[in-house]
């Protein structure tokens, strides 16, 4: 909303600069998001002072010496008869361009250079001239610009009104609350009240006439208010220019009298009105009805709209002539040759605008404020005063009668406010008698005051007033919220137990940050198909409607943004949520999951290690074995081998979770192979806690603390022996078997069993590989004696050549 | 040296040789001062244990075995100290050519926390403090839990204000972690005091300060005797606590589910509140929208709005980062640039 500070001060004389109104309506109304000095072309003008006089010969001008802070005195010549030495006046330096668009350049007058020029009130737009130049009563040092002592030039705040406050959307309304903050008057422009003619609409319900126009209302819960009257022989021209002012000051554009009459009225009190050509209309009827099937209109901004049954429209008897409280038709616009008006005043019901406006793609002035709701009980004043400044503006009389279409109003909101619940929510004592007052100064009423409550009546502009609270709400902004004190109080902790998706998170976070990689937060669109991803119905990007099935998937796009930007070291991971649709359900199954990606060199690039390797899948392998201890520490953890990109599916305490995988990229040729491991937290169930109104209090289970699943083991207190067992595998024999051989073979004493190489080529026969492996076996009473171990070495290479064909590799 | 001429002399003096040869052999910091060092203690010729030895032959035939091994254990004892010591001097400057210490280390990747990421566990920890624990929800959401249960009314203009992407009727992204105020309400008896970090999701075309997905933490306090000054209270420490901020303003504002509703802002760091382009001239930061919780929303959630009071608050961490890292564009959160996210070690 833009507030004109002087206009404003029509309203509400507050002795408040336009910075003082800017704080005093942020802190007690709506943000004043902005502040905007509407005479910009004043800027350059300064203070200067007349230092010395003379008179040109023969002429009215005089030669001046001026002082206009810049070290030197200008000679400047002035035409005005008032200039007296001493005196300070506007000055416009050479170069200086001038509110009517002329340049001031140097020049020569009869003889004398002239350096500029000393302004009258005239030359700088602010009125008419009485006596000459503009005499400044300043003790300002010249050079000071003159808006910093002159007080000209409107400004304009840009205040926020959020969708709760229609009634901020005029300048009354936001007077209202600068006149309750200062606790100075509120009233109307004299605009508005200078007229002459004040009329009482006369009220009826269905239909009725206004002069010799039959108005009807066919839809009384699309329009339960439509007033109008016609207006004879008003002539139609540019505006006064102090209306045209009021009508720039909030942003429009000056059209002609009548309509800049109706737009001033929407932006003074923040009711829309419409002025019809009179003449325009068809049967002298005005019909306010859904609109047929088939009907189409042209707007005033020229385009034809195609109408349903659902808009509600004003017609004539015959067609549309404008959608209701959204925008008129052209065929019935007020032109220059229009000499008789119909003009309206409604109130349009939200649930009718709203949608219309919507379905048509066009929000207008009029359209946002009937959607918030505007003061239905305002409708018969507002035409009053819409008739008493078009006749003002534009001449015309009243033919007839004003009508008034209405049905009952609904009876204003009465709500009890107690001294308790003020208390209660503030954390302060409020006496109901403050409160009272705080209300009463913007337009409530109470009655039944005493010391414990009041019955208070919200006034009919403010639709949004419903319950105590929402009259608490006013009343501590009016008291201030900065009075309310700032202080810790004691409070009880949470019972409330970490998520533990989040706490995973957090584990999984410090494990892979460790281990060198960088969280990313991709966005979760993805291409997809509709039969394998959910879909965003209205999605932003047509080639990505999707919702990913996969953290990887991500972080794979990721990775060749980074491959086109010649980044070829590449390791992210993302925690983050993953969709899959449901059967049956609009709602996607929703999973957390981690996910992470590698390329590139394995570590930074050394003097003593200057080419260090490719991630490999064994990478890949070992963060998936540190990224699934972090999801679960303690669990068990096995890996299965998968088939072509999936090499690996990895399990916790025997459940799938997930895979490591070689991740197929759009890559350049210099590109290292990529792999990428993801494993799932958990679901995040989205079904409801409880049905709507309902708690499920003391059913949902706590979280365990979980029981500890590291038992210690006593330290060894006897030598281990140790030996290597080097072997001829056949290639198509899994090292696992042999392992699994060797830990059954080896007993109880085998403490530890490490594959320390891998051998093929040369000394190893065809189709066979080298494996070796370090075995470690202790008692735990005694020394092992060598001639045990070597029977455990005979006996284990005797299990694998008869279990498994396998013997040692000799030499 | 005295004459030693007794068992108990010997071992006296095998006993000092003991005791000071270590302060020796430490105090020797090059490996010439350490060859000194096992000269004088452990030389044959010239050294102090030599001379042990050499008193050795004068002992009467009886002891010499015992001060023998008396010997000997000192001699051990400081050789496998000259040796350590050696081989320290060793570590520090190895023999052969001299190393260029200048020279970067053999380093590993270094892996970092997504700036936003920093963000919300540094107001997680500030919560932390005050009794706050985390709770978290679904990012598709049911309308009612998103809208309906949050006192929007249907097809309000308040619903402008959140462009939301939908999944089909009964579903949308989630368009504010407010959702999960009502869930929390639904499960927990109160006292709740929690921290919802979450992504959220709006019909926002990618720009330089807009994201269709972004993060968002949102704070609910519930309990008997939670007022207005508690908000405050608290939401002014966390302010101190995380800008340094030493002063707060609170304004009125608008969300369906407060009431009183405000928006809290800190003085303006780059300007000190003089006013400034950063802040628009007003002196203030925007931090967080907050307010009392809507009684309404209470009674969605099956909580006695009569017994119990609360307020909740909800910020964008990813603004904050913006601002605190000066980050100019939005997009580069999101983009993945390792380049950018390794500068967040
Ligand atoms: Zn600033």
């Amino acid at each position: 909303m833009h507030i004109s500070v002087e206009w404003l001060r029509e309203f509400c004389p507050a002795p408040l600069t336009a910075p003082q109104l800017r704080d005093l309506i942020t802190a007690r109304v709506a943000t004043v998001e902005g502040m905007e000095a509407l005479r910009t072309d004043l800027a350059p003008f300064v203070v200067a002072r007349v230092v010395e006089s003379g008179k040109v010969e023969g002429t009215k001008l005089s030669f001046n010496k001026v002082d206009d802070g810049s070290g030197t005195l200008l000679d400047v010549v002035c035409g005005a008869p008032n200039v007296t030495v001493g005196a300070c006046y506007p000055f416009a330096r050479s170069g200086t361009v001038m509110p009517d668009g002329l340049k001031i350049e140097k020049r020569k007058i009869r003889g004398h250079t002239s350096n500029g020029m000393l302004c009258s009130a005239r030359e700088l737009g602010l009125g008419q001239d009485a006596d000459g130049i503009l005499t400044l009563e300043t003790d300002a040092a010249p050079g000071t610009p003159l808006l910093d002592v002159l007080p000209v030039g409107d400004v304009r705040l840009l205040v926020d009104v959020l969708p709760n406050r229609p009634d901020l959307l005029s300048h009354l309304g936001v007077a209202r609350e600068v006149a309750a903050a200062t606790r100075l008057p509120l009233g109307l422009p004299r605009a508005l009240t200078s007229g002459t003619s004040v009329l009482v609409a006369v009220t009826v319900q269905g239909t009725g006439r206004a002069g010799g126009v039959t108005v009807t209302v066919d839809d009384a819960v699309g329009c339960p208010r439509y007033a109008g009257v016609l207006i004879r022989g008003v002539q139609v021209g540019p505006s006064p220019k102090w209306l045209a002012a009021r009508v720039e000051a909030t942003g429009g554009r000056s059209i002609n009298n009548v309509v800049d009459a109706s737009n001033y009225l929407l932006h003074a009190i923040g009711q829309p009105t419409h002025a019809f050509d009179a003449k325009r209309l068809s049967g002298d009827a005005v019909v306010v009805r859904r609109a047929r099937a088939g009907e189409t209109i042209v707007t005033l901004d020229g385009v034809e709209r195609k109408l349903t049954p659902s808009m509600l429209v004003i017609a004539d008897a015959e067609r549309p002539v404008a959608i209701a409280g959204v925008m008129g038709g052209r065929d019935s616009e007020v032109t220059s040759r229009t000499t008789d008006l119909f003009f309206e005043v409604a109130y349009f019901a939200p649930s009718v605008v709203r949608p219309t406006r919507r379905a048509l793609g066009l929000s207008t002035d009029a359209s946002y404020r009937f959607e918030r709701g505007i003061d239905r009980a305002d409708v018969a004043r507002a035409l009053a005063l819409g008739v008493q400044l078009i006749q003002a503006v534009a001449g015309g009389t009243v033919e007839g009668e004003p009508v008034d279409v209405a049905v009952a109003a609904p009876a204003p909101v009465a709500v009890r406010l107690t001294a308790a619940r003020l208390a209660r929510v503030l954390g302060i004592p409020v006496s109901v008698a403050d409160a009272v007052r705080h209300l009463e100064a913007i337009g409530f009423t109470a009655t039944a005051v005493d010391a414990v409550s009041a019955m208070v009546h919200a006034p009919s502009w403010r639709v949004d007033v419903q319950i105590e609270d929402d009259l608490i709400e006013e009343v501590a902004r009016l008291h201030g919220y900065d009075a309310i004190p700032d202080e810790l109080r004691p409070f009880r902790p949470g019972v409330v137990p970490d998520a533990a998706d989040h706490v995973t998170a957090k584990r999984i976070r410090a494990a892979l940050v460790g281990a060198g990689l960088h969280e990313a937060k991709p966005l979760p669109f993805v291409a997809g198909t509709d039969a394998t991803h959910a879909r965003v119905l209205n999605p932003l990007a047509e080639d990505e409607p999707h919702l990913r099935r996969s953290v990887l998937e991500s972080l794979a796009r990721r990775a060749e943004y980074n491959l086109s930007r010649m980044q070829g070291d590449v390791r992210l991971f993302e925690v983050g949520a993953v969709f899959t649709p449901r059967e049956g359900s609009a709602l996607p199954a929703e999973r957390q999951m981690a996910g992470l990606l590698v390329m590139g060199d394995r570590r930074p690039a050394h003097f003593t290690d200057a080419k260090p390797p490719a991630f490999d899948a064994w990478d890949a392998k070992g963060l998936a074995e540190q990224l699934a201890r972090a999801i679960a520490p303690h669990a068990a953890i096995s890996f299965v081998a998968g088939d072509g990109d999936a090499l690996w599916t990895v399990s916790i305490d025997g459940t799938p979770r997930g895979e490591v995988r070689a991740v197929a990229l759009d890559a350049p040729v210099w590109a290292s192979p990529a792999f990428g491991v993801e494993l799932s937290i958990g679901d995040t169930p989205s079904a409801p806690i409880a049905p709507p109104g309902k708690h499920a209090w003391g059913t949902t289970p706590v979280a365990q603390s979980a029981a500890p699943a590291v038992r210690y083991r006593p330290l060894p207190t006897t030598p281990a022996a140790e030996f290597d067992l080097a072997l001829l595998v056949p290639l198509a024999l899994e090292a696992g078997a042999v392992e699994a051989v060797l830990r059954a073979e080896g007993g109880e004493l085998l403490e530890s069993l490490v594959l320390f190489d891998e051998y093929r080529g040369k000394g190893v026969p065809e189709g066979q590989r080298s494996l070796a492996w370090r075995l470690t076996f202790r008692h735990p009473d005694r020394t092992l004696r060598d001639k045990e171990i070597d029977g455990r070495r005979s006996q284990l290479l005797k299990a694998l050549e008869k279990q498994l064909g396998v013997t040692a590799r000799t030499a | 040296m005295t004459e030693i001429t007794t068992l108990a002399a010997f071992r006296a003096a095998a006993d000092e040789l003991a005791a000071s040869g270590p302060a020796r052999i430490a105090a020797a910091a090059t490996a010439d001062e350490l060859a000194e060092a096992r000269n004088a203690l452990v030389g044959r010729a010239s050294g102090r244990l030599g001379a042990l030895m050499k008193a050795l032959a004068a002992l009467p035939k009886e002891d010499k075995k015992a001060a023998g091994e008396a010997a000997n254990t000192v001699k051990a004892t400081l050789e496998a100290l000259l040796d350590a010591r050696g081989a320290a001097l060793a570590a520090l400057a190895p023999r052969g050519p001299a190393i260029d210490r200048s020279m970067p280390a053999r380093a590993q990747w270094t892996g970092t926390v997504h700036p936003v990421t920093q963000v919300i566990e540094e107001i997680e920890a500030i919560f932390r403090e005050i009794g706050f624990t985390v709770a978290t929800g679904p990012e598709a959401e049911s309308p009612w839990y998103n809208f309906a249960a949050l006192n929007f009314p249907a097809d309000h203009p308040a619903m402008d204000l959140h462009d939301t992407l939908y999944l089909g009727d009964e579903a949308v992204l989630r368009t504010h972690t407010s959702p999960v105020q009502v869930r929390t309400l639904q499960a927990w008896q109160p006292p709740i005091r929690v921290l919802v970090p979450g992504t959220v999701y709006r019909r926002d075309f990618f720009d330089p300060s807009h994201a269709p997905a972004f993060a968002q933490v949102e704070g609910l306090c519930v309990d008997e005797g939670i007022s207005f000054v508690d908000l405050k209270g608290t939401l002014s420490h966390f302010a101190r606590r995380f800008f340094g901020a030493t002063k707060t303003r609170f304004r009125p504002s608008f969300f369906p589910f407060t009431e009183p509703s405000a928006e809290m802002d800190v003085a303006c760091r780059l300007c000190g509140g003089r006013g400034c382009a950063a802040c628009k001239q007003t002196g203030w930061m925007e931090i967080l929208g907050c307010g009392m919780v809507h009684p309404s929303v209470l009674e969605a959630a099956g909580v006695d709005s009569a017994r119990y009071t609360g307020w909740a608050f909800g910020m964008g961490p990813g603004r904050i980062a913006l601002q605190r890292f000066g980050v100019p564009d939005i997009r580069l959160l999101y983009d993945s640039d390792v380049r950018f996210l390794e500068q967040f070690a």
